[in-house]
């Protein structure tokens, strides 16, 4: 069973999608380290396991029993030694990857974009010209209206000029800096091919950064369980080139 | 310890049908109570699994009759998106608390943690009686979610929140169902607190004559390091309940923060932390895979050795080493909320004592491996389980090593690697324990023998029917396929759909092969071959009575202890064993000291 198991992950028949971020290939390091050391160990102890019941249950009803050579003292040796070490290594280098996603703030550069999650759709805010964010006021969500985000633009000067969007568009090779707004429950961002996954905490607002780094077209989806939608919230993330990307934005502004 | 002429008995025998069936408080009526529940619960959450796993492959098959219980849910038997959820949220709620919770560690420990010391029943029997009760109770108010308003609870067995307390407005089984399953589960919680309590009084106060700590069988350890474990967890999930229930009825907003908008409508609640709900779930949410899953390791320990024919490599180090585990599973329950926006330096602080608890898991496993070399195995149903749970440990443990790691549990965070991870060790492994303990007590349980042939058969289907299930998950995780999904609409997921047809089908012949289990259970329970006092040549107290045991125990005597719980692999008068209770002189094997080669 053991090694039937193994076939599909060193044929690589479900991997990971590939990555398209600046922080992703540290994770899928990580990740590929693990699997090589959780799986020689599944391995082995699965083997050893195997050739132990073979051997001790067809053991002489005469013969002695023996002591696993080392006895207790050796395992438990062996096992602090060798699993302390391999739990130590991941766990220092593993640090890297996600000291580099949450330990570093974003560069002065990063392009601030809003997204909120709500039953069930995710909605996407670009500051506009001025590059503020307008404030939100939760009494005047009105999905009717397509106010999702509760927005004054009559009176708030900086909400004046955001742009909504139902779609996220980001230029390639340039940070983003992604400001998460929960509307009512909880929910999350997972974007497989970014490795970015974060929860929305309503009444808490969170903060992501990243770079993609190819241009394409993918999916964002809730990994958050919402309700009854859950299975059918997600948006889509276009990763373009800065010229499509600024003609994307002013066809958006202009629809507003 | 206790001496044998001043422990008076607890109790008299009972004279009526109700007091010796119903309102028992006989410790062993109350464990087979326990296991009862435990059994009709797995059959319900099995059911349930079928459901789901039919829907998400073939979301458009009508399951004849389901109509019939929730017109809403299934009109006409098809399962609506919200229903899914509903049966996955008492799917999980069901088979953690009231199996994986319930049998390994009230119903096993109940029946014999007390012979096991020698005592003719629990410290307090009523409460113990109580205990059981209020834990029934539990479960019908978990049972009539499925029969009231809009369904039960969909916000699943973490029931997160806000979710979980805004009620109604957020949409289909956030009404009385939730309700419902938060008062179920807070009713709970009461059950196993006094189950807790009693059980270390037991162990503390109730050991016979010679029973010293460390001559306790591991099982009885496992119990006893249990109930610690879970008095504290129990205590604190206890409260989170009530304030859920508050936050729903009384208008309260613990876990609500203020400005949430639900379908236009600005929610009246202000101050609350959706957080401070998932610390305190998963506070006591993390032991509690350890409630389920130490007594499992006890009860395997205990039949591996007697299926060795030796004693352990040591004794003490697996003591230790459960005593490790449950010590560090109050330190790892950040681990479960890497993203979800609490501090991210926290989570380097979880990730470190969950990687550090590999430590004694890996002593447990290659102590129960290493004791295995050079042994007299014996192969039975119960050992073949024993066995079939190290494999299972060691599958679901190693892929601990992934999640417990922040940076890629970014990746697989809330994807089907956590779902194949927990169901492996959780609920693959738990359950492997269960099937051990019953083949190998039923005998001492009933009086009478299971057949070992059907034993078999069910062992080895059930062994690759497991895998099969669980470790596609694994794989469908690794491809970024989300849990918690009623149906896969998505782009992404579509291609993955032939692994979820073979999870399926498997699940489903899997599911059907526990029919053979159930027919020998009840086969055997009324036309086994009677069974001897002690058919597998053990050593530890429940062998030194009759099966079943008589209502006190002990038939009035309480026994002596002379010896250490594993004294297996020596030549004595009565073969290759020698019984805790017989004064018989031998050498004691104590550790791996006097048994080199």
């Amino acid at each position: 069973m053991a090694i039937l198991s193994a076939i599909p992950i060193v044929r690589h028949t479900w991997a990971p999608p590939e990555d398209i971020s600046t922080h992703g290939h540290l994770i899928d390091e990580q990740l590929a380290d693990t699997m090589v050391e959780a799986g020689v160990a599944f391995v082995a102890a699965q083997i050893i396991l195997g050739i132990f019941i073979w051997t001790a249950s067809s053991a002489r009803p005469d013969a002695k029993i023996r002591n696993f050579p080392g006895g207790a003292k050796g395992l438990v040796a062996a096992a602090v030694l060798l699993v302390g070490t391999e739990v130590l290594a991941l766990g220092v280098f593993g640090q890297k990857a996600w000291a580099s996603i949450y330990f570093t703030p974003p560069g002065a550069n990063a392009l601030p974009l809003q997204v909120q999650a709500g039953q069930f759709a995710f909605y996407f805010r670009y500051p506009g010209p001025d590059g503020k964010f307008g404030p939100i006021h939760p009494e005047l969500v009105n999905e009717g209206n397509q106010n999702y985000f509760g927005l004054d633009q009559t009176h708030d000067q900086d909400s004046k000029d955001d742009i909504v969007a139902a779609e996220m568009a980001i230029p390639v090779n340039r940070e983003v800096h992604l400001l998460m707004h929960g509307k009512d429950v909880g929910h999350s961002f997972y974007v497989r091919e970014l490795r970015v996954q974060q929860d929305f905490v309503p009444g808490l607002d969170l903060s992501l950064h990243f770079t993609a780094t190819k241009v394409g077209r993918y999916e964002i989806v809730c990994t958050q369980l919402c309700g009854l939608g859950h299975y059918n919230m997600k948006a889509y993330l276009s990763v373009l080139s800065p010229e499509d990307y600024d003609a994307w934005l002013k066809k958006e502004q202009a629809m507003q | 310890m206790h001496d044998t002429a001043v422990h008076a008995t607890h109790h008299g025998p009972p004279t009526s049908f109700i007091r010796k069936h119903i309102f028992s408080v006989d410790h062993k009526v109350i464990g087979k109570q326990y296991y009862a529940l435990g059994l009709f619960s797995v059959l319900v959450g099995m059911v349930l699994s079928w459901i789901m796993r039919l829907h998400l492959v073939w979301p458009n098959f009508a399951i004849p009759g389901l109509g019939l219980l929730s017109p809403a849910g299934a009109p006409g038997g098809v399962v609506t998106p919200e229903y899914y959820l509903q049966l996955m949220t008492m799917h999980g709620t069901l088979m953690v608390f009231f199996v994986l919770t319930n049998v390994p560690f009230a119903g096993f420990g109940n029946y014999f943690l007390p012979i096991q010391i020698g005592a003719d029943d629990m410290a307090f029997p009523r409460f113990n009686m109580m205990s059981f009760w209020v834990t029934f109770v539990g479960a019908c108010f978990l049972f009539a979610a499925f029969f009231v308003g809009d369904g039960p609870p969909l916000a699943g067995w973490t029931a997160y929140a806000p979710l979980s307390t805004l009620g109604k407005i957020t949409g289909p089984g956030e009404d009385v169902g939730q309700t419902l399953w938060a008062i179920s589960i807070g009713i709970f919680c009461i059950g196993q607190l006094l189950g807790s309590l009693n059980f270390i009084a037991t162990t503390l106060d109730l050991r016979t004559k010679g029973m010293t700590f460390m001559r306790m069988p591991l099982c009885t350890w496992a119990w006893f390091i249990t109930s610690c474990i879970g008095l504290l967890a129990f205590a604190v999930l206890l409260p989170a309940c009530i304030l859920m229930i508050l936050d729903r009825v009384a208008g309260t907003s613990f876990f609500i923060p203020g400005g949430l908008v639900v379908n236009d409508q600005l929610q009246p609640h202000s101050g609350g932390s959706p957080l401070l709900w998932q610390h305190l779930f998963w506070f006591f949410g993390h032991p509690e895979v350890y409630i389920a899953i130490l007594p499992a390791a006890g009860i395997v320990s205990h039949i591996l050795v007697n299926s060795y024919r030796r004693p352990l490599l040591s004794h003490k180090v697996v003591i230790y080493s459960m005593m490790a585990i449950g010590f560090l599973s109050y330190m790892v329950w950040g681990h479960h909320m890497f993203v979800s926006g609490m501090n991210p330096v926290s989570a380097l602080a979880f990730s470190f004592p969950t990687l550090v608890i590999t430590i004694p898991a890996t002593i447990l496993t290659l102590i129960w491996v290493g004791s295995l070399y050079g042994s007299k195995l014996r192969i039975n149903s119960a050992s073949l389980f024993a066995l079939g749970f190290v494999s299972m440990f060691v599958a679901g443990g190693v892929s601990g090593f992934f999640l417990a790691q922040p940076s890629i549990d970014i990746y697989l965070h809330a994807t089907y690697f956590v779902v194949g991870h927990f169901h492996m060790v959780m609920g693959v492994a738990a359950i492997f324990g269960m099937f051990a303990g019953t083949y190998f007590w039923f005998p001492k349980m009933t009086g009478r023998m299971m057949n070992e042939t059907l034993g078999k058969a069910h062992f080895w289907f059930t062994f690759v029917g497991a895998y099969c299930i669980f470790m596609p998950f694994h794989y469908l995780g690794l491809a970024g396929n989300v849990r918690r999904y009623s149906t896969f609409v998505d782009d992404f997921m579509g291609p993955l759909m032939p692994v979820h047809k073979f999870i399926s089908i498997a699940a489903l012949c899997t599911g059907a092969v526990q029919l053979i289990f159930l027919y020998n259970l009840l086969h055997s329970r009324f036309w086994g071959k009677p069974a001897s006092a002690n058919p597998w040549e053990g050593t530890s107290l429940e062998w030194s009575t009759s099966s079943p045991p008589p209502w006190d125990n002990f038939g009035g005597k309480h026994p002596v202890v002379y010896h250490d719980p594993y004294q297996y692999g020596i030549e004595s008068s009565t073969g290759d064993y020698v019984m805790q209770d017989s004064p018989e002189q031998i050498q004691t094997v104590r550790d791996d000291k006097k048994l080199t080669p």
